[in-house]
């Protein structure tokens, strides 16, 4: 049997619970991305950040260990994606249009102000919610976040080469369904 | 990579930009995070200071210093233990107290070496 870690010192903590915070504000803004972008309003994306963190507080030091160095986002996005799966099944809900109801959006929310204004992008974001939850996940990480295949590989827990063609797929479907949705003059 | 593609990819980079969280929300974690890092501490603070007095958690306290010391001293204990069991057969074929000594210094040197065998 593996022997048990020891057991963590005052030192340890604090520089563990510096990292955090590090951590922290480095992507707070990429799970809140990604999770108004899963569940499709701010209320429960809020709701899905704050649980994500504090899930990730509480394994962060395990985290470290098993990362041997490589970047956390990957894992904080595991955790949202794996609580964004749990809202969906606990409540039986559906991800709702990415926009929200244009009174309830606070003037730091400036991507819904532009997509607002254009046609266009909510044509995209509403063809985006008729993706499959694997391809749409993979949009969102690319384009949102911004995260490379790599990345997206191990927040999704597949190879590099699967989520290649992920990718790949998700962008040829969604173009389908975009001129699909135009018509034939379109 | 066609026409068709990099407008999708564009559009999508548009459509997906980065949303900042609420003010609210960030202060919200900010002093829930800070409460439950005060909480660890603490609990941590009384943990260290309860198992201080328990000899059972000093190597696990990251007291190396302490550990070897204890260690050290278990580990002569057990050579002079094992030596002294032999005390008798090496009077017997001792001829005289010189003998003696240099047979239980080569005992005591065997039961060493033998213990550091079995402690790897």
């Amino acid at each position: 049997m593996a022997p048990a870690p020891d057991p963590p010192s005052a030192a340890n903590k604090a520089r563990l619970d510096a990292e955090f915070s590090e951590l922290y504000k480095a992507h707070l803004r990429d799970v809140y991305s990604y999770s108004y972008y899963r569940v499709g309003n701010h209320h429960d994306a809020e709701d899905l950040t704050e649980q994500t963190f504090l899930q990730a507080y509480r394994h962060f030091e395990r985290a470290q260990r098993e990362s041997q160095g490589r970047p956390l986002r990957p894992w904080l996005i595991r955790i949202a994606h794996n609580l964004a799966a749990n809202y969906y099944r606990d409540r039986s809900r559906k991800p709702q249009t990415p926009i929200d109801d244009a009174s309830t959006i606070s003037a730091t929310h400036t991507t819904e102000a532009l997509v607002e204004d254009r046609d266009d992008l909510k044509r995209i974001l509403e063809e985006v919610q008729h993706l499959p939850d694997d391809r749409r996940e993979a949009l969102i990480m690319r384009f949102a976040l911004g995260m490379d295949n790599r990345e997206i590989a191990r927040a999704l827990g597949r190879t590099d080469g699967a989520t290649k063609v992920l990718l790949h797929r998700a962008i040829r479907q969604l173009e389908e369904l975009v001129k699909k949705a135009e018509g034939p003059t379109g | 990579m066609n026409e068709g593609t990099f407008d999708i990819e564009t559009m999508l980079r548009q459509a997906l930009a980065p949303v900042d969280p609420p003010v609210e929300l960030q202060l919200r974690l900010e002093n829930t995070l800070g409460s439950l890092i005060e909480m660890a501490a603490d609990e941590l603070e009384s943990w260290e200071l309860s198992t201080l007095g328990d000899p059972k958690n000093w190597a696990r306290l990251g007291r190396p210093a302490l550990a070897a010391v204890v260690g050290s001293g278990a580990a002569v204990g057990l050579v002079v233990l094992r030596t002294r069991r032999q005390r008798h057969r090496r009077r017997a074929q001792s001829a005289n107290v010189g003998e003696l000594a240099l047979r239980t210094l080569r005992d005591g040197g065997r039961e060493a070496r033998r213990l550091l065998d079995d402690l790897r």
